[in-house]
C-alpha cells in the first residue's frame, strides 16, 4: 500500500485513465462491429472510474468511491440492455456493421 | 327561497326534444317526432300552470279571511346547487326566479309556443328536415324559458345570445335559398350590434353594483331611494340598444322583415310572439333602473314612439302578406316600448300579451292562407279566400279586429291603457299619444287592407290545395282566434294588480279621471273605426283607387314601397364602407402578414433542409459529432478559464464540504 501512496504520483493515474478514455473514443470513432464500439463506451466508463478511485485515495474521499458504484451499476444496466438490443439487431438484419444499420436515415 | 317550484324542469324538458329530435330525429318515424316536439312545450306548459295556479293562490290567501294554504310563495327563486362563476367578489348562480312578471312571461312563452308546435305538425308535414325544424323549435323554447327565469343578467344573456341562436337556424330553415340564408346572417349581425350594447350595460351593472343578481340590485337601489348617478342613465342607454335590437325598433329593426323568409309558424312563435318580446322583457324586469333615469325612459317613449309611426307607414303599402304582418309586428312593438317609456310597465306587458295572442293568430292564419295558394304571399295575387276558408277567415277576422282595437276584442284593451298612460305624462306625453294614435289609425288601415285583399272581391289566381283543412292547423287558430276575443277581458286593472309587486313604477304616475280616459277611449275607436272605413273605401267599394293614388303621388308611394331606402341607406353608409375596409384588410394587412408568415416559413424550412444532412442514420457519423462536440467544449473551458476555473466556468461551487 505504501507503494501506491508515496511513490506513484496522482498524475501518473489520471494519465493512464486519459489514455483508457482516448483509447476508447477512438474505438468508438472507428470500429465498425457493433459490439467492439459498446466495449469502447465500457472503456471510456472504467477510464472515469479509475480518475474518480485515484481522487478518492488522494483527498481520503468517500464519494468519489460510491460514485464509482454507481457508474459500474449503470454501465451493468446499459450491457444489458445494450446487448439486448444488439442481438434483435442481429436478429432482424443479420449483420452487425454500424454503417449498415441505416434505417433512420432520410 | 322556495323549492317545490321545480323551475328547472321547464327548460328542461325543450332541451330533452332538441337534444332527442337533433340527434335521433332523422332516423325516427315523423309522428314519433311530432309526438317529442309537442310534447316538450307541453310538459313545460303544465309546469308553469301548475305554478301559476300556485301563485293565484297564494295570491288569494293573502287575505286572512280566505284561509288557503299559501302553496308558492312569490318570487320563487330556485338555484342549481353549485355555483356557475365564483371570481373574486363576483358569484353568479344559475339562479330561476319565478315572479309575477316571469310566470305571465313563461305562460305566453309556453302556451302559444305549443300551439305553434301543434299547427307546425300541420304545416311542416311536407317538408324536409322536419325532424331539424322541431329541434330548433325546442331549442328556441328552451332558451326563451332560461331568458325569461334568468335571475341575474348573465343568464339572461345566456338566453338572450340562445334564441338569438335559434332564431338564426331557424329563419335560414331553408337554407338552399339565398334570400333564407342571408336573412338569417342579417338577423344575426344586426343583433350582435344589439347584443354590443346589451353587454356593456352587463359590465357597467357589474362595476356600478358589483352584483349582477335581479334581486341584490333592487335590494341595493332600495338602500338609497335618491339616488339617480349619472351612470344609471348610461347602464339603461345601453340596456335599450340591446333590447331595440332584440326588439326590432328604430334603428335596429332592419333585420325583422328579412326574418319572415322563415317558415311562417317560426314567424308566428319567434318574430311575433316571443322572441322580439324580450326586449319589452328586459326594460321591464330591469325597470327599477330606468325608474331612476327620466333621460333613459325618454329616450325608450321615442323610440317606441317612432318605431310604432314609422313602421307603420311602411306597412300601409307592402304587398308580401307576411312583410304587412312583420312591420305591424315592429309598430306593435313601438308600442310596447312607449309603454315602457311613460312607465306603464304593466301595460306594456299586458299589451305584449294581447300582441302575442292576436299576432301569433294573424300569422298562423297567413300561413294557412299561404299554403293554401301554394306558397304564394302576394296579397294582390290573393282574394276571395272567405268562402274557401271560413276557419281561416273568421279567426283572422278576430285577430284583424283585435289588433285594430275595436271593443271588446284584445287590442282594446290593451292599447288603450298605453296610450292613456303617455297623455298623462304632460305635454310631451300628448305628443306620444298623437303618435300613437295616428299608429292606430295607420294600423287599422292596413290590416283591414290585408283582410279585404286576402279574402274578399274576385279570386285574382287559383287556390292550390286546402291544408288548412288539417285538425292540428284548425285547432290553435281557433284556440287563438277564442283568446284574442277574450283574452282582454281580465283587464288591465286586475293585470296590473297582479304584476304590481314587480312591476310597480317606482315614481307614482299621475292619476287620471275615469271620464278622460273614456273619452280618449271613444277616440281611439273612432280612429281605428276610420281607418277601417278608409280601407273598405278603398279596398272594397273603389278598387280602383289605390292604384291612382300611388300614381298621383309617385314619390311617396315609391319611397313608402322601398320602405324609406333604409336597407339601401344602411348599405352605402355601414356595410359598403365595412366591406370597402374588408377587402382593404384582404388586400393590404393580410399580404403583409402572410408575408411575414412566409418569410419566417421559409428560413425554417430552408435551415431544416440544410441541418437534415446533419441526420445521416450513420451511427459512426454520429458518435463523431458527438465527440467533436465533447472536444469543443473541452478545448473552449481549456481555453476561456484553463483546468482550475473548470467548475466556476459552469457555476459549479464543488461538493458542500460536511
Amino acid at each position: 500500500m505504501s507503494f501506491l501512496q508515496h511513490d506513484v504520483p496522482i498524475s501518473w493515474y489520471l494519465f493512464l485513465s486519459a489514455v483508457l478514455f482516448s483509447l476508447g473514443v477512438v474505438g468508438f470513432l472507428i470500429k465498425r462491429n457493433l459490439i467492439t464500439v459498446f466495449m469502447s463506451i465500457e472503456l471510456m466508463l472504467n477510464a472515469v472510474n479509475l480518475s474518480f478511485v485515484a481522487f478518492a485515495y488522494q483527498w481520503h474521499e468517500v464519494r468519489g468511491q460510491i460514485f464509482v458504484f454507481f457508474v459500474m451499476m449503470v454501465a451493468a444496466a446499459e450491457a444489458a440492455v445494450g446487448l439486448a438490443i444488439i442481438i434483435a439487431v442481429f436478429r432482424a438484419r443479420s449483420t452487425l456493421a454500424v454503417d449498415r444499420i441505416d434505417l433512420m436515415k432520410l | 327561497m322556495n323549492e317545490s317550484a321545480h323551475l328547472w324542469l321547464i327548460p328542461l324538458f325543450p332541451f330533452l326534444g332538441f337534444l332527442l329530435n337533433g340527434i335521433l330525429g332523422s332516423r325516427l318515424p315523423r309522428r314519433l317526432v311530432s309526438a317529442i316536439g309537442v310534447l316538450a312545450p307541453l310538459v313545460s306548459l303544465v309546469v308553469v300552470l301548475g305554478d301559476f295556479g300556485a301563485t293565484v293562490i297564494s295570491a288569494a290567501s293573502s287575505c286572512p279571511t280566505c284561509g288557503q294554504v299559501t302553496a308558492l310563495a312569490l318570487p320563487a327563486s330556485e338555484s342549481l346547487s353549485y355555483p356557475w362563476l365564483a371570481i373574486g367578489a363576483l358569484h353568479v348562480d344559475f339562479t330561476f326566479v319565478l315572479d309575477q312578471l316571469s310566470a305571465v312571461m313563461l305562460l305566453v312563452v309556453t302556451g302559444v309556443g305549443f300551439l305553434i308546435h301543434v299547427y307546425s305538425v300541420g304545416y311542416m308535414k311536407d317538408e324536409p328536415g322536419y325532424a331539424r325544424y322541431f329541434s330548433f323549435l325546442n331549442l328556441f323554447l328552451f332558451f326563451m324559458s332560461v331568458l325569461v327565469l334568468a335571475g341575474n343578467f348573465l343568464l339572461m344573456f345566456v338566453g338572450w345570445e340562445g334564441v338569438g341562436l335559434a332564431s338564426y337556424l331557424l329563419i335560414g330553415f331553408y337554407f338552399s335559398r339565398t334570400s333564407a340564408a342571408d336573412a338569417g346572417k342579417k338577423a344575426f349581425i344586426v343583433n350582435r350590434i344589439g347584443d354590443f350594447g346589451f353587454l356593456i350595460g352587463i359590465f357597467l351593472v357589474l362595476t356600478t353594483f358589483s352584483t349582477l343578481s335581479f334581486s341584490k340590485i333592487a335590494a341595493l337601489l332600495a338602500v338609497s331611494p335618491d339616488w339617480h348617478g349619472p351612470v344609471l342613465t348610461v347602464i339603461c342607454l345601453c340596456l335599450l340598444v340591446g333590447a331595440a335590437g332584440k326588439s326590432a325598433q328604430l334603428p335596429l329593426y332592419v333585420w325583422l322583415p328579412d326574418a319572415m323568409e322563415g317558415p311562417t309558424p317560426v314567424s308566428a312563435l319567434i318574430h311575433a310572439a316571443t322572441m322580439v318580446t324580450a326586449g319589452v322583457y328586459m326594460i321591464a324586469r330591469t325597470h327599477l333602473l330606468f325608474d331612476r333615469s327620466p333621460v333613459a325612459l325618454w329616450t325608450v317613449a321615442i323610440v317606441g314612439a317612432a318605431t310604432a309611426l314609422f313602421a307603420a307607414t311602411i306597412g300601409l303599402v307592402q304587398n308580401d302578406i307576411k312583410r304587412v304582418l312583420a312591420y305591424s309586428t315592429i309598430s306593435q312593438l313601438g308600442y310596447m316600448f312607449m309603454a315602457c317609456g311613460v312607465a306603464a310597465y304593466s301595460a306594456a306587458i299586458f299589451h305584449l300579451v294581447m300582441h302575442a295572442f292576436f299576432k301569433a293568430l294573424l300569422f298562423l292564419a297567413a300561413g294557412s292562407v299561404i299554403h293554401a295558394m301554394g306558397g304564394e304571399q302576394d296579397l294582390r295575387r290573393m282574394g276571395g279566400l272567405r268562402t274557401k276558408m271560413p276557419v281561416t277567415f273568421w279567426t283572422m277576422t278576430a285577430a284583424v279586429v283585435a289588433i285594430a282595437g275595436f271593443p271588446p276584442f284584445a287590442g282594446f284593451f290593451s292599447k288603450d291603457p298605453i296610450l292613456y298612460a303617455a297623455f298623462l305624462q304632460g305635454t310631451g306625453g300628448k305628443l306620444l299619444w298623437l303618435v300613437g294614435l295616428i299608429t292606430a289609425l295607420l294600423t287599422s288601415f292596413y290590416m283591414f287592407r290585408l283582410w279585404y285583399l286576402a279574402f274578399f272581391g274576385e279570386p285574382r289566381s287559383e287556390v292550390k290545395h286546402h291544408h288548412s283543412t288539417q285538425l292540428s292547423m284548425l285547432v290553435p287558430l281557433v284556440i287563438l282566434g277564442i283568446l284574442s276575443v277574450c283574452g282582454g277581458w281580465i283587464g288591465i286593472e286586475r293585470f296590473s294588480a297582479y304584476l304590481a309587486p314587480v312591476a310597480a313604477a317606482h315614481r307614482p304616475l299621475p292619476t287620471g279621471n275615469p271620464f278622460l280616459e273614456a273619452i280618449l277611449s271613444i277616440v281611439a275607436v273612432l280612429v281605428a273605426l276610420e281607418g277601417w272605413l278608409i280601407a273598405d273605401k278603398y279596398y272594397r267599394r273603389k278598387p280602383e283607387r289605390p292604384a291612382a293614388i300611388a300614381a298621383a303621388l309617385p314619390t311617396g308611394y315609391k319611397v313608402l314601397l322601398n320602405k324609406y331606402y333604409v336597407d339601401e341607406i344602411y348599405g352605402a353608409l355601414i356595410v359598403k364602407p365595412l366591406l370597402a375596409f374588408s377587402k382593404f384588410g384582404l388586400g393590404g394587412v393580410d399580404i403583409l402578414l402572410a408575408g411575414v408568415a412566409w418569410l419566417f416559413a421559409g428560413i425554417a424550412s430552408i435551415t431544416g433542409m440544410i441541418l437534415q444532412r446533419w441526420q445521416s442514420g450513420n451511427l459512426r457519423s454520429y458518435a463523431a459529432w458527438l465527440a467533436a462536440g465533447a472536444a469543443a467544449v473541452l478545448i473552449f473551458v481549456l481555453l476561456s478559464n484553463g483546468w482550475l476555473h473548470l467548475g466556476f466556468a459552469v457555476g459549479w461551487k464543488g461538493w458542500p464540504l460536511r
